[in-house]
């Protein structure tokens, strides 16, 4: 017999999820929420979404010199988390700004895929925000207008007057129901709770995320809120504002969050006290995305401090 | 009521998830066992020639006690052991000595082999007779007979049993674990021996609950094995007499046959790192160990033949053959019609422990659970991305290891991290290769470590 036998060190069998259909689940998940942003924003929204997820994967595929533009679709989520951390309207080079930073100095100057310490997208969106804090900030809310297609010419790159509005944590007097359902101004991806917690189910159930850093995110808004100003003050505090779309998109990117079970409670506490404090005491009215990037500075460290236990670990202490 | 809310559901859920009959972490690879689960078991064709590697088991390897030239029977002592930790071979057919020379092994480097071309007779040595039956026979002479007859561990680790029968005189067993899980994928050999040979298995649980004074005896099979289980409780419940056997059926999981998660499963207790699991007063079998330990007694046959699963995608005929220790797997391969045109790996074992072998011109030994054969789609090279420390190497190892940073440092030649990390406790089950997205071959690496480390406690 002359066949020419493979051989290679065992398992000899892969599980058929690789890193391009963990991308591809992740980008599955925000599907609804990027709907809802079109629903509430216009079409206004799906071009800043568009630029956005362009301009990430024509990035990567420079530097990686690969004609594949998707690739392993990591680009392709970074850009679209991005759009959905940006107002409805910004300038098209801003939100181009945004996805080359992300790309380049967000992921690349790390190391690319797997080797960066910030989650990339809020690296992008944290630059924006102290560089052209005019145009991701401030008066750039709109009150959203359900099924106004074109609410939003397509084409603006400003809001006016006439249609800007505040912030719910500005004022803190939006209903419930308007934040459960996303009618309330804010940025592309954060307004709808009901469009975010059908997306991370899907996740959940596809096995890429786990209640440890959603749970401790959550949990600890809530609790702070409701020790601030109530039952109805922790509700809101963790439908208002980014804290859904923070927990349940960014905080839980793999590659910037702890893989211990233990290290992501602990993580995801951490965001959500840091998120906390800058509301509460901070001079901005929000603080996920500084939440998250501080947290994902110490991830390596609470990773080391929190290699669980082996098995046969405690009993051994026993004996 | 009934509906997906129905207190049965619930409960199953919760058993599920919480039951003692399973472990944390593992994997749900694809199973594959429809090429051969429901293949009777059959005698392999007699080979012409045999070639019976003297070093068979875990331990010391043996010595031969023939010579070339000398006229051997089926069923004869050839290989004696050199150490306590070791176990005889046999000859798997009457006949000539022809050579004794290192030949090709499924371990990897040539060991000294004993080669035997066959007469064709199958004369029977004179030494093989039925012993007494288990009530007369001592705790002495079942150990000695698991010993005369070369038994060892058949799931694949090939430890001898007189060892596992002999545990040091302060540690006392308590409860004998036949491990009729099976949980690697397309391997059948075990679930067959449950379905054919269940009383044999009884009875050879019960020689080895006596050899070891243990009062309870548990038979753990994968609840994906409805038949095997149905058919050991029947043969429990006939043939166990005053022993107290009970079987188990255990949550379809791999590596749920694993030594540490298998009494984790049936017991509850947990092997401490680096300990046996004599340290927990439990001895495991495998099922094809307890047929073999009933042979020895009954019939006074010593171990040279065994049931090898032939499958995968790659081969004609799947089957389930009873095949003489020494058969070349080029012979069992052409009985069973040869490999398909796009087969390009072999693999003695199961898929996710076995070893991939660089030819068929090796012989079956008493470890070879399994004749596997892939094909094209399964040897696809596949880039190795960095880590993306998604976690779910740690949420599938059973031992609860972060393989992914014990790869790494493996890779990055950090031998001492590694082992901080617990390199160490790996048995290199392959969960973490197996569900790592970026397709990192993290066991391989961590494999590494531990020969380093190893080597470097030795010096």
């Amino acid at each position: 017999m002359d066949r020419k036998l493979v051989v290679s060190s065992s398992p000899h069998l892969r599980s058929p999820e690789d890193i391009q259909s963990v991308m591809v689940d992740v980008l599955v998940a925000l599907f609804p929420v990027a709907l809802m942003a079109v629903f509430l924003f216009g079409y206004r929204a799906l071009v800043t979404m568009v630029i956005a997820m362009v301009v990430a994967m024509v990035t990567e595929a420079i530097i990686l010199r690969k004609k594949d533009i998707f690739g392993d679709g990591s680009a392709a989520v970074t850009g679209l988390l991005l759009a959905m951390t940006l107002p409805p309207s910004p300038p098209w080079w801003v939100v181009a700004v945004g996805s080359v930073v992300a790309i380049v100095i967000g992921k690349h100057l790390f190391g690319g895929v797997g080797n960066n310490i910030f989650n990339p997208a809020l690296v992008g969106r944290a630059v924006l925000a102290v560089s052209w804090a005019g145009h991701v900030a401030g008066d750039v809310w709109i009150q959203p207008v359900p099924f106004d297609l074109t609410v939003l010419s397509v084409t603006r790159t400003t809001v006016s007057d006439a249609v800007t509005a505040a912030s719910p944590l500005a004022t803190y007097d939006a209903s419930l129901l308007d934040l459960f359902i996303g009618t309330v101004p804010g940025s592309l991806g954060e307004t709808s709770a009901l469009a975010l917690i059908i997306g991370a189910i899907w996740l959940y159930f596809r096995g890429h995320i786990d209640w440890r850093i959603p749970g401790g995110f959550i949990g600890i808004v809530f609790i702070m809120g409701l020790l601030d100003g109530g039952f109805t003050m922790g509700v809101y505090h963790v439908l208002a504002g980014g804290v859904l779309l923070g927990a349940l998109y960014m905080a839980t990117d793999m590659v910037t969050s702890p893989v211990t079970p233990i290290g992501k409670i602990i993580f995801g506490v951490g965001c959500g006290v840091v998120t906390m404090v800058i509301r509460m005491f901070g001079t901005m009215p929000e603080g996920v995305t500084f939440g998250i990037l501080l947290m994902n500075a110490l991830t390596p460290i609470i990773d080391n401090l929190t290699i669980p236990k082996k098995f046969g670990e405690v009993k051994k202490n026993d004996a | 009521m009934g509906g997906i809310l129905s207190i049965q559901n619930i409960r199953k859920g919760v058993n599920q998830c919480m039951s003692e009959r399973t472990f944390v972490g593992g994997i749900h690879p694809s199973y594959s066992k429809e090429y051969t689960a429901g293949i009777p078991i059959t005698s392999a064709r007699p080979p012409s020639q045999v070639i019976i590697p003297l070093h068979q088991n875990i331990g010391a390897p043996c010595e031969p006690v023939v010579e070339v030239g000398d006229e051997v029977k089926l069923g004869q002592k050839i290989g004696e052991p050199k150490g306590f930790v070791s176990a005889p071979v046999f000859a798997s057919v009457s006949g000539k000595v022809t050579k004794i020379e290192p030949y090709n092994h499924p371990l990897g480097n040539p060991v000294e082999a004993v080669f035997i071309e066959s007469d064709g007779q199958d004369t029977p040595f004179e030494g093989m007779e039925p012993t007494k039956p288990l009530e007369q026979l001592t705790v002495d002479e079942l150990k000695t007979i698991a010993k005369e007859a070369g038994l060892v561990g058949l799931g694949g680790a090939t430890f001898p049993t007189h060892v596992k029968l002999a545990p040091p005189p302060e540690t006392s067993i308590d409860t004998v674990i036949i491990n009729g899980a099976e949980c690697e994928p397309f391997l059948t050999a075990d679930h067959r021996l449950m379905l054919e040979y269940a009383d044999d298995i009884v009875y050879g649980l019960m020689a080895f609950m006596k050899a070891l004074g243990a009062k309870k005896g548990i038979i753990g099979i994968e609840d994906n094995k409805p038949d095997a289980l149905q058919s050991m409780e029947k043969a429990v419940s006939e043939g166990k007499g005053e022993y107290d056997i009970e079987v188990h059926a255990l949550h379809t999981k791999y590596p749920q046959g694993a030594e540490k998660m298998l009494i984790k499963a049936t017991t509850g207790r947990e092997v401490p790192t680096g300990a046996l699991p004599m340290a927990v007063n439990v001895v495991n079998q495998n099922v094809g160990t307890a047929v073999a330990m009933t042979e020895a007694i009954k019939l006074g046959k010593p171990l040279y033949e065994r049931v090898v699963t032939i499958t995968g995608p790659g081969i004609s005929q799947p089957a389930n053959l009873m095949v003489r220790n020494g058969t070349l797997i080029s012979d069992i391969i052409e009985q069973c019609g040869g490999m398909t045109d796009d087969a390009r790996k072999l693999i003695l074992g199961g898929p996710m422990m076995g070893l991939a072998q660089p030819s068929t011109d090796v012989p079956a030994i008493k470890g070879t659970s399994g004749v596997l054969i892939l094909t094209e789609e399964f040897v696809e090279e596949l880039p190795i991305d960095p880590c993306i420390k998604c976690g779910k190497c740690l949420e599938g190892c059973p031992m609860n290891l972060p393989a992914n940073f014990i790869g790494s440092a493996s890779e990055m030649g950090k031998m001492d991290l590694a082992e901080r990390y617990g390199a160490m406790d790996c048995f290199e089950c392959g969960c973490c290769t197996y569900t790592c997205p970026a397709k990192r071959p993290l066991v391989q690496w961590i494999k590494i470590a531990k020969g380093e480390i190893t080597a470097s406690r030795k010096k």
